[in-house]
């Protein structure tokens, strides 16, 4: 199936600005779901509220746009009610990790069968350029006038802790083993999270006068390294990127069959 | 006796009339006086293969009964005051998107944590407009255990029949109270199950045209027809737009489907209202001390009616203004400073003759309490 | 028949409660009457005091609790002070010896008897206090049959549990008997 057919052309144009990477996310997104093969009523996508969240509207899934930070929430009762369905979660800053933390974790937590993919650009876009938990420390916002005093969360080491069983970052700049990434996060069976790092050149970008969307790819590209390589032992600030953790664990809906199954043998 | 006769907690008789309606999924989170909704519903409930899940918070339950509901589930939830606040956002989604769930709200005292373990109906005006935004809403409530049954039942029929979240709103004493239940007989309460659409794969589906009747016929999530769901305003595919003729349309139609069928939404019990000259007007756990006094004060001649509303929201209006026109006085019982009072009063010819017999002190309303504001009503004095 | 207006008070862990269940339950389930259980929620009813009403009659039930009782039964001190004052004139008021003493004269029938120190002499678990203090109840009222109360213990404990309720059931009917 063409690229083109997975897109609900009534909802173009699109919002997002020029050189947001968040098209590039959905690009691939579209091209994972191609090579898998999967049929199109057989994926939900449910989203929460922000630029990362339109992209469910988009697409010609089952589609789900729900409140700001809640989206893992509604996808749990989806995945419930469904069990034989993928269901995946496009989420930006605040969804996985302001609003939305505390779903965010539980999901990991339980290893429900749900795909959590995670736009990280540093900084709320659709509300106009304020910090988010996922702001470097000391950049600006237009909340953060005198530089940003908040840590930021490692989404990664957050969803290790948590639990998920699949876990991985890539870029913007990495298409090519992002669509690779997706691909495998999606056939995983437990909750898996990919960060994606995606740039904002409008709001992150202009503020913290980091160049254009190309300049900002570029520092992806530039700063980050595969896990594992030399590169990191020479250089701790680059940022790793591949699959962290890929683990076959007890996922949710399986063992709730089996609750099922103890509750109706005890009647 | 036939039917099977059960002791029971108002909060498992709810349960059981949950099931007994077709419950499939029930996503909660423990509170008091609510809890035992949630403790009871997770043995029962997969014992018929359904689906319960303890959820991290109340937000994250009504988010998830959302969720099931869109793959054609039956789907509830449980709570008290705090967590009912909570759930208010996703309420209002439900509205807005048109999503059948049922959702129990269980008062206790209030406002914040107030008293976990005692009695109020501090929540009615809650009910009608805690999620932001003009909307409508179905509220039901119930004084005794075969109502609690017959109104649990019927949220679930509501729900369907309008698209719409239903609020069950009983009370600590209602809830925590042990009574005799009849379990009805399969198929003795008729069930209304949801509406699917007859359109077929390939055809055009709009999942938000409604029919000539005003109904949605739904397709479940995973079916042939895929579509859109939002809480922004929508158009007939579900897609946003800010198109100001379409933006009208939708808030008519979430209004009217449900302002417009009041008579046909309204649940009511009258007691002695034909000759009543003095009217008490109560609902849920406050209209047995109402209903005690009334039958006490008939045996001595006091012509005293009783009229309990089972329907809260949309607000019977007409029918408390017909029922109440000849009475001298109306008296309105409840746990609270007044909730329903102002609605009877907008509702009634002469205002001035509704008064308040109230408790907030999370202590139950009795028997006495109603007789002595009566007496002050007529001048004789406590 | 006559409205019976009960209220079981002690402290948690006594068994105030779920006595109050048994015989609500039984009277419903195994006399086709009419019963309503209302009870104190919160701290009390894990160590502080508690309490449970019981209405049971064969007509409807419309306010459930009881603010004047015609049986009150008290298993501590405290609660015999909060409730002794409100007893129905007529009534009974049943009292523990071991925990209670009842200080003065109310216009009821004053039942003071050792069903703590029975339940331990002859089955030595406290756990079935609250069994013996219902057959007394039964013996001294007729309220509901003693057959019924078995009934009902038998659908809410296990198998195991059954010779040591029906014993302590016993145990009060006696002590009912011979006091009467």
């Amino acid at each position: 199936m063409a690229v083109r057919d997975y897109i609900r052309e009534r909802f173009m144009p699109h919002i997002w600005c020029a050189g947001c990477g968040h098209g590039i996310v959905m690009n691939n997104l579209i091209r994972a779901i191609e090579v898998l093969g999967l049929k199109k009523n057989d994926i939900v996508m449910v989203s929460g509220i922000g630029c990362s969240a339109r992209i469910s509207g988009y697409l010609d899934f089952h589609t789900l746009h729900t409140l700001h930070g809640r989206a893992l929430a509604f996808a749990t009762g989806v995945k419930l009610g469904r069990p034989d369905l993928h269901i995946i979660v496009p989420m930006g800053d605040g969804d996985a990790t302001a609003i939305g933390g505390n779903h965010f974790i539980h999901a990991a937590r339980r290893n429900i069968d749900i795909t959590a993919v995670i736009m990280n650009n540093h900084i709320y876009g659709m509300t106009g350029g304020q910090y988010s938990p996922l702001s470097v420390y000391g950049r600006m916002a237009t909340t953060a006038p005198f530089g940003n005093i908040d840590q930021a969360f490692d989404i990664v080491g957050l969803a290790q802790s948590a639990g998920a069983s699949f876990v991985a970052r890539t870029t913007s700049y990495h298409a090519t083993s992002m669509i690779k990434i997706f691909q495998k996060a999606i056939t995983h069976k437990g909750f898996s999270v990919v960060e994606v790092l995606s740039q904002c050149p409008t709001y992150y970008g202009r503020k913290n006068r980091l160049g254009d969307a190309v300049e900002m790819m570029e520092f992806f590209k530039k700063n980050t390294t595969p896990l594992g390589s030399a590169a990191k032992e020479k250089n701790p600030d680059l940022i790793e990127r591949g699959i962290f953790v890929q683990e076959d664990r007890p996922e949710y809906c399986a063992e709730y069959k089996k609750i099922i199954k103890k509750a109706m043998g005890e009647q | 006796m036939n039917k099977k006769t059960l002791f029971l907690q108002g909060n498992e008789v709810c349960v059981e009339a949950a099931l007994y309606a077709g419950l499939d999924f029930f996503a909660g989170y423990p509170i008091t006086p609510s809890t035992e909704i949630v403790e009871h519903l997770a043995s029962r409930l997969p014992q018929k293969g359904g689906c319960f899940i303890q959820m991290e918070d109340e937000i994250a339950s009504m988010c998830a009964i959302i969720g099931a509901s869109l793959t054609g589930m039956k789907a509830m939830t449980a709570t008290s005051g705090p967590g009912f606040s909570l759930m208010q956002e996703a309420i209002g989604y439900a509205v807005m998107a048109e999503i059948p769930c049922v959702i129990v709200n269980v008062q206790r005292g209030g406002p914040s944590t107030g008293m976990p373990t005692s009695v109020s109906q501090g929540d009615v005006m809650q009910a009608r407009w805690g999620t932001h935004g003009d909307h409508a809403i179905i509220t039901l409530t119930a004084s005794n255990h075969q109502d609690v049954f017959a109104m649990t039942v019927e949220a679930f029929n509501l729900a369907e029949t309008y698209r719409t979240p239903v609020i069950l709103l009983l009370d600590e004493v209602v809830g925590h109270m042990r009574e005799k239940l009849l379990m009805p007989e399969p198929a003795e309460i008729p069930l209304i199950e949801r509406l699917h659409t007859s359109v077929k794969e390939g055809t055009d589906y709009h999942p938000y045209l409604p029919r000539e009747d005003g109904r949605l016929p739904m397709s479940d999530f995973g079916g042939v027809h895929r579509y859109n769901v939002t809480g922004l305003v929508h158009d007939m595919w579900g897609f946003p737009t800010n198109n100001p003729k379409i933006a009208h349309g939708l808030m008519r139609h979430i209004v009217d489907k449900i302002e417009n069928r009041v008579s046909e939404i309204t649940r009511v019990k009258e007691y002695f209202l034909d000759d009543a000259e003095g009217i008490l007007l109560s609902y849920g756990s406050s209209a047995r001390s109402a209903l005690h006094v009334v039958k006490n004060r008939r045996k001595s001649g006091e012509r005293l009616g009783l009229l309990e509303l089972q329907t809260l929201w949309p607000f019977p209006a007409e029918l408390v203004r017909e029922r109440c026109a000849h009475a001298k006085y109306v008296l309105v019982v409840e746990l609270n400073m007044g909730q329903i009072l102002q609605e009877v009063k907008k509702a009634v010819d002469d205002p001035s003759k509704v008064f308040l017999a109230n408790k907030v002190d999370g202590t139950f309303i009795t028997p006495t309490d109603i007789r002595n504001v009566i007496r002050l009503i007529l001048g004789k004095g406590v | 028949m006559e409205r019976y207006r009960i209220i079981f008070s002690g402290s948690g862990g006594q068994g105030v409660i779920m006595a109050s269940i048994i015989l609500s339950e039984a009277a419903v389930l195994h006399e086709d009457l009419n019963a309503v259980q209302t009870q104190s929620y919160g701290p009390e009813a894990r160590g502080g005091s508690t309490r449970a009403d019981v209405i049971i009659t064969d007509t409807d039930i419309h306010f459930p609790k009881v603010t004047q009782p015609n049986v009150l039964i008290c298993l501590t001190q405290d609660s015999y002070n909060r409730f002794s004052g409100i007893i129905r004139p007529g009534g009974l008021l049943l009292t523990d010896s071991n925990f209670v003493k009842q200080e003065r004269k109310v216009d009821a029938r004053q039942v003071e008897l050792g069903m703590y120190k029975a339940v331990m002499e002859k089955i030595g678990k406290p756990i079935v206090f609250n069994i013996c203090m219902l057959g007394v109840l039964v013996g001294l009222t007729g309220l509901i049959s003693a057959e019924s109360v078995i009934k009902a213990l038998e659908t809410k404990f296990p198998a195991e549990f059954q010779e040591t309720n029906r014993k302590a059931l016993n145990i009060g009917l006696q002590l009912a008997n011979s006091h009467k």
